[in-house]
């Protein structure tokens, strides 16, 4: 359904001239529609689409880590340490910065709205402004791999890890780390904007009568999400800027020759850093903790207990940093003291996990597509936290640091945690925005696919590292014991990959030819079951009254004397559908200032590396999208800023 | 019903407060731990630098004697006009809730020529310290310092910037007393400006270690 | 309590006050006045630098009187006093944060402030 807006008002000629013919060729090929979009829907799809991209992107560059290490000395692909260090260094970079977090924004702007029953956002400009930012960022950091000579296999990728610990990073020559911390800092930007933007919409635009109480719990992972990216991506900021002074203008704050300590690196990096995991889960959680309850036919067990251990979790994970830090040798004292306060954080952890057992015990299940990734999530998630809990364990933690011991951890809990959560997602709401079905059989089969392969890559890896294989080498002896396991990793790794095929195939079918979904496939509690599928764009033609949890579920089903539900006589909204047809409801003009704020930061970036006078092309482009947005007003007839 | 979206006026809201200074109090609250960063990086290496030039008078363990690069009584008056642009800031939305355009502006501009006096004093101090051989490459306390009143600079310019921006849409006719949220809204970022420069002032130009090298 | 009611209790519907506002705003001249404050408290700062006391009692003074500028600052000029706690929450919450991981950060470095 095409949607037209109301006209602009006409500015001067010019320069606003010029864009307005830009806007109109545009939009007779419907690019206008997206590049100018501030509906979140659109830019939760594009951040969808963009970060699944970089899931391929990474996850190639993962089956390229496993061809070099199938077998020993690096016979299967002959990668050299240089070669392997980048593809490591962006795998990891890809996975954390361009997958789990954008894919868990896409969902923060597809489901929040809808969920809190508005109609938007509270910053729509703000809000495409994140996903360009996000494009420009991961684009530009990508661009480094073609920066070397490309044809005499060097690649200009960044080297020094994830993680870029100094003085590895300080040091290393060439451009790599150039990029890598030039394109993170505008992914901060990007993650940031996206923060404060969710937790306004949170606060101040829920639907009349949802108290904070009467939430979804996707919401509220959201909610305390959000506070955790706006406290610690300053202080990533900060670490890059310290990193890129370092490297870009001889500054100290990691050089042991002036008497910098390059172990400062480690805690800016990690005092960011381990709140940025509970980034990478928590929304996953909230997923979940949607799909079980939908699927077993009962609310969520616990609810309160799960929406204060997702707080409680928030605010421990400041306090645990050091854990990754154990033997740089900080003392007993320290070690100590976060040893303690890393056991603890296991216990709110354990509480939700088992309120979540508690949703499907004695549920009505249905094994849908949803369900089984839920599922994967809760079981390849506990395994994860388990091997967490040994590692927060300090004696322990001095054998399995470095070691291949750590990987399995960090990917039974990011992959076997985030990235099924996250599938269950795709699966459980790609109705409502397509208005068709994710084919289930084949659903099934891209869910034991993928769980088998993961199984296969990643549980061997606990068995390596144990048995003393390291972390980010690129080769290693015959006579060591890991052979067998690192072949397995490898045919895992092509399992995934298969079950990837798989699922693209399937999404793409489906798109065209899936069964119709209806408004409410899977019998919904939350609001978003109760509009059409996919929405209009304003989404609710009336802003629903909100009186309990599960709100749409109460509308739906009283319950008797037994608590069965029983399905209330279907009144007001499906019939009255059709009379309104939205006219009437005002929604945020689309703008073209975000993009172009947008578009200054990777120029700016650039021009840090090869030649500053683009960073002043680039502060100009950043001044004009800024004046151009602050003056522009958010809707006809209404003057003021964002 | 039809509703704007995004509306973000403080009656419409479910906690009846305004989108945007909701949104500014958060970025205030984050910017905490930005400068906090910077600061902590600051106190880790005070007294660490292995070379000088020296916040303060200092003899190197060689018997060379450093005279110390801070100029107390020029960054206390430094202070104290940052800290009156404060009072003019907060005069200025006092005028223009009250309805007052022509007082908020003249206030608006008070700021803006105060906030720019502290940068010209900034200007100053840096120099005269890089004629002394401080730079970002110099030692930790050269690092540290620069970039952390650097951005402190920085973070004033832009509210001179904004503030500027405001004073010229002012004379527009586009600042009303409706409008004050705008004013509000910069002055809270102004003020916070403010507040870190108390903290940077007390922390780093008055709590001198006793350096013994 | 609903966040609406986080605050000071003022009536939503207020006329130009949202729910964020009291009724009692400082004026011009109480503004002015705590102008003078900061000013008077700033030279007391720089007096006692040059007194040459104890490390300690410098910083402890020092100290005491930056958080008193800092408090005035942020309670009455940025309003935090009479507005919605709401505000003063996230305020306070990034505050406190950060103080409190820099502390533990620098002293598990052996960084001082003193």
């Amino acid at each position: 359904m095409a949607t037209t807006w109301e006209p602009r008002e006409q500015r001067s000629g010019g320069l606003a001239g010029a864009l307005r013919h830009m806007r109109v060729v545009a939009e007779q090929y419907n690019i206008w529609s997206w590049i100018a979009t501030v509906d979140h829907k659109k830019i939760g799809v594009m951040y969808g689409v963009t970060a699944f991209i970089f899931f391929l992107i990474g996850g190639l560059e993962a089956l390229l880590i496993r061809l070099q290490l199938a077998v020993p000395n690096g016979a299967a692909l002959g990668l050299d340490g240089d070669q392997y260090n980048r593809i490591m260094t962006m795998h990891g970079t890809t996975m954390v910065f361009m997958v789990v977090m954008p894919m868990s924004a896409a969902f923060f702007n597809l489901m929040v709205p809808l969920m809190i029953g508005a109609r938007d956002v509270a910053f729509p400009r703000l809000n495409a402004f994140s996903y360009w930012v996000f494009l420009g960022g991961s684009i530009f950091m990508n661009v480094s791999f073609f920066t070397g000579d490309i044809f005499a296999g060097e690649l200009g990728a960044p080297d020094s890890g994830w993680f870029s610990y100094a003085p590895l990073s300080s040091r290393s020559e060439g451009h790599g780390v150039d990029f890598w911390l030039l394109g993170l800092q505008i992914l901060g930007v990007a993650s940031l904007a996206s923060g404060f933007n969710f937790i306004v919409t949170i606060l101040n635009m829920r639907a009349p009568g949802m108290t904070l109480f009467k939430m979804p719990l996707f919401i509220w992972m959201t909610l305390v999400t959000s506070f955790l990216i706006i406290f610690a991506m300053p202080v990533i900021a900060v670490a890059l800027f310290e990193l890129m002074f370092d490297r870009l203008f001889d500054a100290n704050f990691f050089n042991p020759d002036k008497g910098g300590a390059p172990l400062l690196w480690q805690h800016m990096f990690w005092l960011f850093g381990h709140p940025e995991v509970y980034i990478l889960i928590l929304p996953a959680m909230g997923i979940v903790s949607e799909v079980l309850p939908t699927f077993s036919r009962k609310p969520l067990f616990g609810y309160p207990f799960v929406v204060f251990s997702g707080i409680a979790i928030g605010f421990m994970s400041w306090g645990v940093w050091v854990h990754h830090m154990y033997t740089t040798g900080l003392g007993t004292v320290a070690n100590s003291a976060f040893g303690i306060s890393t056991i603890l954080i296991g216990v709110p952890t354990g509480v939700k996990v088992f309120n979540w057992m508690a949703t499907l015990w004695g549920g009505s299940i249905s094994l849908k597509a949803p369900l089984m990734f839920a599922i994967g999530f809760l079981t390849m998630f506990t395994i994860g936290g388990l091997s967490g809990v040994t590692h927060s364990m300090v004696p322990s933690d001095f054998q399995q640091q470095d070691t291949y011991y750590v990987v399995a951890h960090f990917h039974y809990v990011l992959f076997g945690g985030s990235i099924f959560a996250l599938f269950s997602g795709i699966y459980y709401w790609f109705p409502k925005f397509t208005g068709k079905l994710l084919n289930d059989t084949v659903g099934q089969v891209h869910f034991w696919l993928m769980f088998l392969g993961f199984n296969l890559t990643f549980f061997p890896m606990h068995m390596s590292g144990l048995l003393g294989m390291p972390r980010r080498i690129y080769t290693y002896s015959d006579n060591q014991g890991w052979d067998v396991w690192n072949m397995m990793s490898t045919t895992g790794a092509f399992l995934i990959a298969i079950s990837m095929l798989v699922f693209i195939a399937n999404f793409i079918i489906s798109l065209r030819r899936g069964e119709k979904s209806g408004n409410d496939p899977w019998d919904g509690r939350t609001l978003e079951w109760s509009i059409p599928s996919p929405p209009p764009h304003y989404n609710f033609k009336e802003i629903p009254q909100v009186h309990a949890l599960d709100e749409f579920w109460h509308q739906k089903y009283q319950e008797d004397a037994e608590g069965v539900p029983i399905p209330v006589v279907a009144g007001a909204s499906a019939d009255e559908e059709d009379e309104h047809d939205g006219h009437g409801i005002h929604m945020p003009s689309p703008s073209y200032f975000p993009l172009i704020a947008a578009l200054a930061f990777p120029i700016i970036a650039t021009g840090m590396i090869y030649d500053y006078a683009l960073v002043g092309v680039g502060a100009v482009i950043l001044f004009f999208g800024i004046y151009g947005w602050a003056i522009e007003p958010a809707t006809e007839g209404e003057e003021g800023h964002s | 019903m039809s509703a704007t979206a995004a509306a973000g006026h403080s009656l419409e809201t479910s906690t009846g407060l305004d989108n945007r200074k909701l949104l500014m109090w958060l970025f205030l609250g984050s910017e905490c731990l930005f400068f906090g960063s910077l600061i902590a990086a600051y106190l880790l290496y005070r007294d660490k630098s292995v070379s000088g030039p020296f916040p303060s008078d200092t003899t190197t363990a060689d018997g060379v004697f450093h005279p110390g690069l801070f100029d107390i009584p020029f960054t206390s008056v430094s202070a104290f006009v940052l800290l009156m642009s404060s009072v003019s800031m907060v005069l200025a939305l006092a005028a223009i809730q009250r309805g007052n355009v022509r007082g908020m502006r003249i206030w608006l501009f008070t700021t803006a020529m105060l906030g720019l006096l502290f940068i010209s004093g900034q200007a100053f101090e840096f120099t005269e310290f890089n004629h002394e051989g401080l730079s970002l490459s110099s030692n930790l306390f050269g690092t540290t310092f620069f970039v952390l009143t650097g951005f402190h600079g920085a973070h004033v310019t832009i509210g001179v910037l904004i503030l500027l921006s405001l004073f010229v849409w002012s004379l527009q006719g586009k600042i009303g007393q409706a409008q004050s949220l705008n004013i509000e809204l910069a002055g809270l970022y102004w003020h916070f400006v403010d507040i870190v420069w108390i903290v940077i002032f007390t922390v780093i130009y008055l709590i001198q270690p006793e350096l013994k090298l | 309590m609903t966040l609406a009611q986080y605050g000071k209790g003022a009536p939503a519907g207020d006329e130009h006050h949202d729910a964020g506002h009291q009724d009692k705003h400082p004026g011009a001249l109480e503004y002015a006045q705590i102008g003078v404050i900061l000013a008077i408290i700033t030279a007391i700062e720089v007096a006692i630098y040059y007194l040459g006391l104890s490390q300690t009692v410098l910083v402890l003074f020092l100290l005491g009187f930056s958080a008193i500028k800092f408090s005035m600052v942020v309670l009455w000029f940025m309003h935090l006093k009479f507005d919605n706690r709401l505000f003063s929450s996230m305020f306070v919450l990034g505050f406190v944060l950060a103080i409190a991981i820099f502390t533990i950060a620098l002293s598990t470095v052996g960084g001082k402030l003193v």
